[in-house]
């Protein structure tokens, strides 16, 4: 009503107004009469995202995802060490200090050498050698690798030119976020061991989405005694707590098997308990939406149920789903992270972050060590960032509030 | 339906379920490869001891695991019944005996969690609901999205190394050595509870304060609500006698899977803290493959989940006799 309102009273007024203004005005009311329009036919899915693109701390979590994703994705490229690389001489090494000025001047990133010293107390400190400056380089040549198994190379993003040491040492290495037992780059093992805590939880997630939208589906749509023994089977196995029973599962992987096979393995232990809650959701929404004319409508249409289920029950509730699934990754990441870090997931040579906060268990190690904490950090930001992401999404889910 | 009726119902739903968690139990331990002769013989070989074959086969008959699956299983369920949990090759003890052992401080401390979870959780959610969008509002969310977030085991190393930076010493295990004998050891006990209360009962806590939060603001707009007030009746009151009789249901009704979350937590804090609890032992025993073991921790857990939801069920049917009636009707 008001926009007309608006306009009768702009024609009543236009009469004096020159025609230029008065046209660009009807315009600007084209223009705002086009976006509503606009608003009125865009799909769900549009209006989802638009919604979504307002929800700034969704966006920013978005964002924050996409780059640890980006970094699991080209992992090698980024890690300047293997899997398998390590050093004997920085067991334990702190941060790596990244300075810029060498003898009060300006060179660019450089990182010292380090000497191991024992103070009084016969602790092993590293004290930095300020004599020769080790410059950083970008793109550099180093240990080789496969790019999403196809692609071969040895450029990494970042190195240490290290043709000014002296004949007969190790080369130097920058570690920002220092060095594990066995004298590991932390970074590199983060980024590396992000591969596997990032992608157990959307793989999970994913096998158990599978898994709920047909276990679900039949349940809520079949109704009746399938309903009743699928219900009470759901009842069964989540009235386990999810830890204990997850660590038994873990512990039924055989041992010796590849790494990609408990890889395999832990996936889908998270995805089997991962299903019941979500099952209930497809369920009751089933349960809802049957009832609805277009669904008994398009039954006596003769469609058959598999379709009836496909293109008209399920599309209906996909964003709830979604909002559903996105704010159950967080507990896969959790459940993959605690089972490595009990020593019934990941085991290695591959890593991941639970693996990595294994040498957190204990107390002196971590007093003497405190950056070992570092892949806390890691698994926090990806736990919340998502935790927000779909606290975002659930708004934006109902785009017509 | 009277209330027998409607409580021997649950009854028996509790005892179907619990049938049905057995067999998933005796399904996960048989899970791994080889079996309880196996492990024994290797423990025997291990301390030196000659085994021949038919010795192998007639151990293998003695503890029945030559058997069939379902003979096997139903074997279990009977002595699990009659009190015979199996033997404990790490312990060398009856399971049943080690899990009473243990049962004692997980039972405490579960315990002791849920109270203060729910103590502290409903007056904060009410306070939030009832300062809408005000500072301590926001601090709160913001607070309880974290402490959602927040692993429980990372919190626990966490706090463990905040603890060791303040006083200089790990505050490990549950017990003060040499027991509670006097006020100041059980005030040292005290204090070792606090760090395992808050990070087992954090995640909850926080879910629980959101919960309670977004009941009461629906209770704030009911028509009740405002035709108490505009009666004069004091604020204090209406929250406290009407507003929380009214979320009470869904609260009481959270309980099994409150009580689920404390468990999941208190197993890996309690690796990570070195308390005296099942989660440490069941860690144990599924790492050296101490079947009977892990399989009655396991049961154990489920079982007391299960009663924790049967409690909640009919503390409702108690608080709340429309349930049984919405019960009827379905």
């Amino acid at each position: 009503m008001k926009p007309s309102a608006e306009s009768k009273r702009n024609l009543t007024e236009g009469g004096g107004v020159p025609q230029a203004v008065s046209s660009r005005k009807q315009k600007k009311e084209e223009k705002a009469r086009r976006k509503q329009e606009k608003y009125y036919t865009a799909s769900q899915w549009q209006l989802m995202w638009r919604k979504l693109l307002k929800h700034k701390l969704a966006m920013a979590s978005a964002v924050v995802l996409i780059v640890l994703y980006l970094g699991a994705a080209f992992a090698p490229f980024i890690a300047p060490q293997g899997l398998e690389d390590y050093s004997s001489s920085a067991s334990n090494m702190p941060p790596t200090q990244l300075h810029f000025v060498h003898d009060g001047e300006f060179i660019g990133p450089f990182i010292y050498r380090y000497d191991v010293e024992r103070d009084e107390m016969r602790n092993k400190v590293f004290v930095e050698d300020t004599s020769q400056p080790y410059p950083l380089k970008f793109f550099v040549h180093g240990i080789p690798y496969k790019l999403f198994g196809v692609f071969e190379s040895d450029l990494h993003l970042y190195g240490v030119d290290n043709t000014n040491l002296p004949e007969g040492q190790e080369p130097l290495q920058f570690m920002p976020f220092g060095a594990d037992q066995l004298g590991r780059d932390l970074f590199s093992r983060i980024i590396i061991g992000s591969q596997v805590s990032l992608t157990v939880p959307l793989l999970g997630t994913l096998i158990s989405f599978v898994l709920a939208l047909i276990i679900g589906g039949i349940s809520g749509y079949y109704g009746g005694w399938i309903d009743t023994v699928i219900q009470r089977i759901v009842e069964v196995l989540s009235s386990f707590p999810t830890l204990p029973l997850w660590m038994a599962l873990s512990a039924a992987i055989p041992a010796g098997i590849p790494v990609v096979q408990v890889y395999i393995w832990i996936t889908l232990i998270m995805s089997l308990m991962g299903w019941t809650g979500l099952s209930r959701t497809v369920r009751s929404q089933f349960l809802a939406l049957k009832k609805e004319d277009y669904v008994t409508a398009a039954r006596l249409a003769g469609v058959s149920d598999m379709k009836i289920i496909i293109k008209h029950l399920v599309p209906g509730f996909m964003s709830y789903l979604i909002v559903n699934l996105t704010l159950g990754i967080p507990n896969m990441i959790l459940g993959e992270t605690s089972m490595s870090f009990l020593g019934l997931g990941m085991r290695a040579p591959a890593t991941s972050w639970g693996v990595l906060l294994q040498e957190c268990q204990n107390v002196s190690n971590i007093a003497n060590c405190p950056w070992k904490l570092i892949p806390l950090i890691f698994v926090a930001i990806s736990i919340l960032a998502f935790n927000f992401l779909g606290d975002g999404l659930r708004d934006a889910a109902d785009p017509y509030k | 339906m009277d209330k027998a009726k409607f409580i021997g119902k649950r009854l028996l739903l509790a005892v179907i379920t619990l049938f049905m968690i057995s067999f998933v139990v005796f399904f996960v331990i048989q899970l791994p490869p080889g079996d309880f002769v196996d492990t024994l013989v290797t423990n025997m070989i291990a301390e030196g001891e000659k085994v021949s074959q038919s010795e192998i086969d007639s151990l293998r008959q003695l503890y029945g695991v030559d058997q069939p699956f379902l003979i096997q299983y139903f074997g279990w369920l009977g002595g699990i019944l009659t009190g015979d949990w199996g033997t404990s090759f790490n312990f060398d003890q009856n399971v049943l005996t080690i899990i009473l052992e243990y049962l004692g401080p997980t039972m405490l401390l579960s315990v002791l969690t849920l109270i203060v979870q729910y103590v502290v959780s409903i007056p904060i959610g009410i306070y939030a609901a009832k300062h809408q969008y005000s500072v301590g509002d926001y601090a709160l969310s913001f607070i309880g999205f974290i402490g959602m977030a927040i692993p429980h085991f990372l919190f626990a190393i966490l706090l463990m190394y905040i603890s060791y930076q303040l006083t200089g010493t790990a505050v490990m295990g549950l017990f003060p050595e040499g027991g509670i004998v006097d006020f100041a050891s059980f005030l040292d006990f005290l204090k070792r509870l606090i760090i395992p209360i808050i990070v087992i009962g954090l995640g909850g806590t926080c879910s629980s304060i959101r919960s309670t939060r977004a009941l009461m603001l629906d209770e704030q707009t009911r028509p009740y609500v405002l035709c108490t007030r505009a009666k004069g009746v004091k604020e204090a009151a209406l929250t406290w006698k009407y507003e929380l009789r009214a979320i009470l249901n869904p609260t009481v009704s959270g309980l099994g899977g409150i009580i689920a979350g404390i468990f999941n937590g208190s197993t890996i804090t309690a690796i990570v803290l070195l308390l005296p609890t099942l989660g440490p032992i069941l860690l144990q025993a599924l790492k050296t493959q101490d079947v009977y073991l892990s399989g009655g921790i396991l049961l154990i857990s489920a079982v007391l989940v299960v009663l924790g939801t049967l409690l909640s069920d009919l503390l409702l049917a108690v608080l709340d006799p429309r349930i049984q009636y919405i019960e009827e009707t379905k």
